[in-house]
């Protein structure tokens, strides 16, 4: 049985480049001779990618049909100068975007436009960091076969992008049944900062399915920050990832997100491939019903003098389960490398469970790693202090909820979002259907 | 204001409580003294509705109300309050807000309206004072990071914002220097009143020099062995509990 994706890359491929079309097949080949992962791969052993499998997502149509501007508030962070770029079902709508504020240096664009306008900016970046060939990462194979359109951003050398740049990718309603493949280009040249917030959404709801691949390369002393929130429907599947290449001086502050879809894997992949690097990996995840959620990190120190700082919490509620594998490579000339890793989960119901892997492989004698998990229960005393102030029992367990939570919230630097999501936390331990 | 009635508690089978009797007005300080281990942390918890204790018999009367029926948070906004001997840290509640919310439940219970944050900044600056700390400690996590002189203060802080019928003070006075005694004890002192009554449980005579009692309690093995003036501290001090446990262990008998 051959999957609908290989079917429909036969039938339909993308437009593109004439290299492109190469990597195109040899990626789609590399699926079709690989199949889906099973649970039997160590990479996928916690999550069953079956359901996404099995079901025969189909092309979400073209058009955004009756989605506005207004629509578009509950996923905004009130700033309206900033650069945004919004997708409806996977295809980019320049009328409910924002470009008109690209000063000296900055480009934004969507890829369908990139392919035409910046063809040597695709050719030196698009499709490099993603690896089409790991048997676990099939997904970032059938994205490379079928990504049609998405998002470009470079930054020029020594350029500050003065404000976050907001790329929005909203499913709807009509997209029942039906999956995109939105790739990101992010390319921050020597010298430069961005801040990049990419995030899922649905309007209206659905089962559908995004399958999301970001590549990011971040040049000599330059700096990134990338969000990635994950605020599917409640029965859609999402599988996301962010590859990023970093040279030598450079930083990357990654967070990610994640409270929707019934299934979601995110894997963040940052390679530190110069001497003197930073980088650093946070995230939370909030999961209730019968939600599923995968993050796996991967870090790669391949040069000496480098440090990664790893914060995840997560927050399970009902029948939920959440998974965090924590992948930390040290190769043998990384030497100096400063390694931490922190994973720390609440389970609010006795049903709710997490599987938390962290995988160190260190080939370095002169480096500090360390790696922490906790899985714990809401506090008894302190529950009991708050409740003898007066503070109702309900009220008690959302606030202190909310404070572990708060921890890895507080890391966020941009102020608007990090507003944004202490609402959205709050509110979803309240039952606020905000929050959801 | 309080009636506690043949009061019986247990900690995971092992009776700590064995019948306690006494009974608070308004206007009045009790000092509950005795060795470690008689129990008297745990009468505090008790009366607190610690989840940990089984109260295996006896009654409870505060304001006319059968205080052992109520939760936890149902004793502190009908005015209980107590000050935890051990003070709980709460990472990433910011003292403002934990301090406010409480603030405002209780106001909510009795039927008044709630204060908004600068309203509420406004109440705290005066109380701030009156245990001699600072306003950056509002925004500090509660409880997180604070010494232990800081930790006693935040508890009369709250006792002051929140202004109870009964304040219950387990150990205030462990842990703290003489400076930090006298800054906590006249808190206290300054919050005393007709309409409000202390019950507070001290190892030590010395926060008694402070905070003086109208009645002393002694508990031995989780009875009352002996109650009396503030003379009975003194005794206490010169004598220690010996002698006072010997006369349970011949009077009591079984």
């Amino acid at each position: 049985m051959t999957s609908a994706f290989v079917d429909q890359f036969r039938q339909a491929p993308p437009e593109g480049p004439a290299w492109l079309t190469a990597v195109r097949r040899r990626a789609m080949a590399r699926f079709e001779q690989v199949g889906f992962p099973t649970t039997r791969n160590e990479d996928w052993h916690f999550t069953n990618p079956a359901p996404i499998a099995e079901a025969s997502f189909v092309p979400m149509p073209a058009g955004h049909g009756t989605l506005t501007p207004g629509d578009l508030s509950p996923w905004l962070f009130g700033q309206d100068d900033w650069p945004l770029l919004v997708f409806v079902n996977g295809r980019y709508v320049p009328s409910l975007s924002r470009l008109r504020v690209e000063t000296g240096g900055v480009k934004v664009m969507s890829l369908a436009a990139a392919m035409l306008e910046e063809p040597s900016l695709l050719e030196r970046h698009l499709t490099r960091r993603a690896d089409v060939e790991d048997v676990s990462q099939v997904f970032s194979a059938i994205n490379t076969g079928l990504m049609s359109d998405g998002a470009v951003v470079q930054v020029q050398a020594g350029v500050t992008a003065a404000r976050p740049i907001h790329l929005l990718y909203v499913t709807d309603a009509a997209a029942d049944g039906g999956v995109s493949h939105p790739r990101t280009l992010l390319v921050a040249e020597p010298g430069s900062g961005a801040t990049i917030i990419e995030q899922y959404v649905s309007a209206g709801g659905g089962g559908y399915f995004t399958n999301a691949l970001t590549e990011a390369w971040i040049g000599d002393g330059a700096s990134l920050t990338h969000y990635r929130l994950q605020r599917e429907a409640r029965n859609a599947f999402h599988v996301g990832t962010a590859t990023v290449h970093q040279e030598r001086d450079s930083h990357l502050f990654s967070f990610s997100f994640s409270t929707g879809a019934l299934l979601s894997r995110i894997n963040v992949y940052a390679g530190l491939h110069g001497p003197g690097c930073g980088a650093t990996l946070n995230g939370l995840y909030m999961l209730d019903g019968s939600q599923h959620c995968d993050h796996q990190t991967r870090i790669v120190h391949s040069q000496p003098g480098c440090y990664s700082r790893e914060l995840y919490k997560g927050v399970l509620d009902d029948a939920s389960h959440g998974v965090f594998n924590g992948k930390v490579y040290v190769h043998p000339e990384a030497q100096k490398t400063d390694g931490k890793q922190t994973n720390n989960a609440l389970l609010l119901s006795e049903r709710a469970r997490i599987d938390t892997k962290p995988q160190l492989e260190i080939f370095a004698d002169d480096v500090k790693c360390t790696h922490g998990a906790t899985v714990g229960r809401i506090d008894e005393s302190a529950l009991f202090y708050m409740k003898s102030r007066g503070i109702p029992n309900r009220e008690a367990r959302r606030l202190l909820t909310y404070a572990f939570a708060a921890e890895v919230l507080e890391t966020i630097q941009v102020d608007a979002l990090r507003d944004q999501l202490e609402r959205l936390t709050l509110a979803r331990f309240t039952g606020d259907a905000e929050g959801r | 204001m309080l009636q506690i009635n043949d009061l019986h508690a247990s900690a995971g089978g092992n009776e700590i409580l064995r019948g306690i009797t006494l009974s608070i007005d308004s206007g009045e300080v009790h000092a509950i003294m005795g060795p470690n281990g008689s129990g008297k942390s745990t009468l505090a918890q008790v009366l607190a509705g610690h989840p940990g204790y089984d109260v295996t018999a006896g009654s409870v009367t505060y304001r006319g109300r059968d205080l052992l029926e109520m939760e936890p948070e149902e004793r502190a906004q009908a005015g209980v309050f107590l000050a935890f001997q051990y003070p709980v840290e709460i990472p990433g509640v910011s003292n403002a807000y934990f301090l406010r919310s409480a603030y405002n439940e209780i106001r909510k219970a009795r039927g008044e309206a709630e204060a908004d944050p600068l309203e509420f900044l406004d109440i705290v600056a005066g109380k701030l004072e009156l245990v001699d700390m600072d306003d950056t400690m509002l925004t500090r996590s509660v409880n997180t990071g604070f010494s232990g002189g800081e930790k006693k203060r935040n508890e009369i802080l709250q006792l002051a914002v929140l202004d109870p019928t009964l304040a219950i003070l387990d150990e205030t006075d462990s842990g703290l220097d003489i400076d930090a005694l006298r800054t906590v004890a006249d808190g206290v002192n300054r919050l005393r009143g007709r309409d409000n009554a202390f019950l507070v449980v001290t190892h030590y005579q010395r926060l008694l020099n402070y905070i003086v009692p109208d009645v002393v309690h002694v508990l031995i093995d989780g009875r009352i062995a002996r109650s009396g003036g503030k003379e009975l501290a003194l005794e206490l001090e010169d004598r220690g509990y010996d002698w006072l446990e010997a006369e349970a262990v011949a009077g009591g008998g079984a």
